[in-house]
């Protein structure tokens, strides 16, 4: 009867997006305020539909009701409570069922916080994100839905999830990368909404741009926990492997750190409206692809699973309709959009242009990359593969042109800013990091890396520029706490955001270059030297977790004679599907991490092992984490939550974020 | 021409010509390093290169693992269940590797052996690699194995 009740909830919600796609705009095209007015009472009650059905969907894992395939396909009687919630989101179906459901809660969250904007407006924009809503409910209702029982003989226990989900990964990396990917869809609404009804200046730029950082935030930081749960559960130890769905979350992201920016210059001065308008379109757009790579199974991925070829039809129909209807609408208006003002050749303007020029080139090389087995497939060219060489020979170049202007960005004025000591600080920073950068490699065991030292001296420069920029500021303002409150919000983002990229850089380089890693065959009384550290396996044993079975081997790890650590990583095989996985040990540090895995047994007690060293690899996601916190400091500021004023000319721009 | 429009069509130039640059750059570079797919058969055959990156799928024959005794050194045979390519590899294989599970092998081939220096076998029981699905059926033993396996 409970699972009827969800179902029942999702159809629901399926009627009320259709009357939120239709409602509206309808109400808008013929002038009726009456319809408008649905908007929001609309998106509420879907919103609150999707939570049942959502609710649900989650009561049946905790109760273990197997009657309901979905659940009994990917649960287990054994399985903890807390995987168990977020099974619910483990597999096909239940991922959808989340993707839907933040599509609503961001429908709610524009209903409430869009007081400021014109009710025609909001309308507008729900009523898009209402057609974007009918559109996965359709594919959910259709072709997966999560309430499908098995009845009437429900079998007695389940199928136990994907032993590689059972992970606290797993409970916050997909919420987080939905909230980001569906999150640009709101972005998408307000430029949808703006090409609707022609109001194509400058204000929905203003409207639009805290949604899109918030967007941005939640997706770097889901794609930087993906990444560090691929390091320490499924990735033996790497943490980014040019894999076609990281590819298919990492181009939206470049694309939106895109529009991010060049909304600011929409917002502060007005120009690059059609761009700014493409990239909005582009970025969800890309997002939607995403969807499609992950769920039609179409490329050779670890995210893959067995899958169903109708379902890649359905969300490939959908991401036409999208696209093209988009494009459509967007060649029509483009045209009518006024580019007033100008710039100079050295301007803030022109180093944002520079920096959306860098970043659609690198999501366009990525994209290339990922979607290029399919086109050579689609035209009888067979099966190839494009590996990570590819990536990293377009990407790593393309990220350091990018970080040279980063520098200079910040320092420039709008308008006109080809006044040489403007710059002059960067002088100090270019001498600072080039030695210590051209010093660093040789600091370092082993032969000296250049590569080490360009990417030592970027990441450097990055930093060095990033604290200039932030210490002028203080000089302009008089003090640290005068700064941070009157600054806007957005700057102080900029310079987390800033930073973080440099943190992350280092680590990066560091890793890539002077990781020391070695498969080695190893029994109980093998030692052997690792870095600086002893390592000496001392044990093995047999373990019984709750719903699997794990031989464990126990390492000393001995830091100059001295015992530093005992660690014990683990093979498991899990009962109810007999798959086998490894649980790696990891101590980290901030200078470096060890990491011991145990690969296959070899007979005579022996394993194959895999020690590591890798340094600064948390700067990593330290430098995400730093980014993703610096968009949501940007989004605090008191402009976005004020009552929309008419907009002012605020030609100094001097204290205007980028 | 006035400044603002001069300004723009050089703008507008000089984006298309970066684009353009950075597009055959693109090209070039993922010429230089696509990976080619061959099935068992094809490369009895003889129509894979030797010494290029290629990729190999297909089953892991049954009873034709063999490990060294002292190191991680691993000899194994793919099929598609006409022809066998020996295939050999030094480290950890992966949790699924069996006997009987689709792999995916990438590597060279050396005098007749083909060296791996990745081997891939995927992370869901049920789920097939689309290479190894591709090398079944032409094959013709796709069928087969899908009977066979569930």
């Amino acid at each position: 009867m409970i699972p009827e009740i969800g179902h029942f909830a999702l159809v629901l919600a399926f009627a009320v997006s259709i009357c939120l796609a239709v409602f509206p705009l309808y109400g808008y095209l013929t002038s009726q305020d009456g319809f408008c007015a649905t908007a929001k009472p609309l998106a509420l009650m879907q919103g609150l539909a999707l939570a049942v059905a959502f609710g649900v969907l989650m009561y049946g894992f905790l109760a273990h009701d197997f009657s309901v395939k979905y659940v009994a396909d990917n649960s287990n009687l054994d399985l903890p409570w807390h995987f168990r919630m977020s099974a619910v989101w483990g597999a096909h179906e239940g991922s959808l069922l989340l993707w839907a459901l933040i599509l609503a809660f961001w429908g709610v969250a524009v209903a409430l916080f869009s007081r400021g904007i014109p009710d025609h407006m909001s309308a507008l924009v729900l009523s898009v994100m209402g057609m974007i809503s009918v559109g996965f409910l359709a594919f959910m209702l259709f072709t997966s839905n999560p309430f499908v029982r098995i009845l009437p003989f429900a079998p007695g226990n389940g199928a136990d999830l994907n032993p590689l989900l059972q992970d606290p990964g797993l409970i916050f990396h997909p919420p987080m990368l939905y909230m980001g990917y569906v999150g640009l869809s709101v972005a998408f609404a307000f430029a949808m909404a703006s090409l609707i009804s022609g109001q194509l200046d400058a204000t929905w730029a203003r409207w639009s741009r805290p949604w899109t950082t918030v967007a941005w935030a939640f997706l770097t930081l889901g794609i930087a926990l993906g990444s560090w749960w691929a390091y320490y559960e499924l990735g033996w130890g790497g943490w980014w492997f040019w894999d076609p769905v990281e590819n298919a979350s990492l181009i939206p992201w470049l694309v939106a750190t895109a529009l991010m920016h060049s909304l600011a210059v929409t917002e502060k001065r007005g120009l690059f409206r059609s761009w700014t308008l493409l990239l909005a379109i582009a970025a969800f757009s890309l997002s939607l692809l995403g969807t499609f790579l992950v769920r039609s199974g179409v490329l050779t991925s670890v995210h893959a699973f067995a899958n169903d070829p109708e379902r890649g039809v359905f969300i490939l129909g959908f991401l036409v309709i999208v696209i093209g209807g988009s494009l459509t609408l967007y060649a029509l208006r483009a045209g009518k959009v006024s580019e007033p003002g100008e710039f100079g050749w050295i301007s803030r303007e022109s180093f944002l242009l520079f920096n959306n020029l860098v970043l659609t080139v690198m999501a366009v090389s990525v994209l290339l990359g990922t979607l290029y087995p399919l086109l050579v497939d689609a035209v009888g060219g067979g099966k190839v593969s494009v590996g990570p060489p590819f990536f990293n020979a377009v990407f790593v170049p393309l990220t350091a042109i990018l970080i040279s202007g980063m520098a200079f960005g910040p320092l420039a004025k709008w308008r006109q800013s080809d006044d040489p000591k403007l710059y002059r600080p960067l002088i100090i920073t270019l001498i600072v990091s080039v030695l210590v950068g051209l010093g660093w490699p040789s600091l370092l065991a082993g032969s000296y890396s250049i590569s080490t030292a360009i990417g030592v001296t970027m990441a450097l420069w990055l930093a060095i520029a990033t604290v200039v920029d932030f210490k002028k500021k203080v000089g302009l303002y008089g003090g640290l706490t005068t700064t941070l409150a009157r600054v806007e919000k957005g700057m102080i983002g900029m310079w987390f955001a800033h930073f973080g990229l440099a943190v992350m850089i280092l680590g990066v380089v560091m890793v890539e270059n002077h990781t020391e890693h070695r498969d080695l065959r190893m029994g109980v009384g093998d030692a052997q030297r690792l870095g600086n550290y002893n390592v000496r396996m001392t044990d093995l044993a047999v373990i019984n977790g709750p719903n699997y079975v794990a031989d464990q081997a126990t390492f000393e790890i001995y830091e100059d004679d001295q015992l530093f650590k005992t660690v014990t990583p683990q093979k498991r095989r899990y009962d109810a599907s007999g798959m086998v996985m490894t649980e790696a040990s990891i101590d980290s540090g901030l200078m470096r991490d060890l990491y011991i895995a145990m690969g296959e047994p070899l007979g005579d007690g022996d394993w194959a092992v895999r020690l590591s060293v890798k340094p600064f690899v948390d700067w990593i996601w330290a430098g995400a984490f730093l980014m993703g916190l610096g968009g949501f400091i940007s989004i605090m500021d008191r402009r976005y939550r004020q009552k929309l004023e008419v907009k002012k000319d605020e030609a100094s721009g001097e204290e205007a974020p980028a | 021409m006035n400044p603002k429009r001069k300004q723009r069509l050089l703008i507008i130039l000089g984006l298309v010509s970066g684009l353009g640059i950075a597009v055959g750059l693109v090209m070039y570079a993922l010429s230089q390093n696509i990976n080619l797919f061959f099935t068992p058969t094809q490369i009895a055959k003889g129509e894979a290169p030797s010494a290029q990156m290629i990729r190999v799928g297909g089953m892991v024959a049954d009873g034709t693992v063999d490990r060294d005794p002292q190191s991680l050194k691993v000899a194994f045979d793919v099929t598609d269940f006409d022809h066998n390519v020996r295939v050999t590899y030094e480290g950890i294989l992966p949790d699924l590797f069996r006997e009987g599970q689709g792999v995916v092998v990438q590597g060279r081939i050396h005098s007749g052996q083909f060296v791996a220096s990745e081997v891939l076998a995927k992370h869901d029981e049920n789920y097939m690699p689309p290479e190894v699905t591709e090398a079944l059926r032409q094959s013709g033993k796709l069928d087969q194995m899908m009977g066979g396996q569930k």
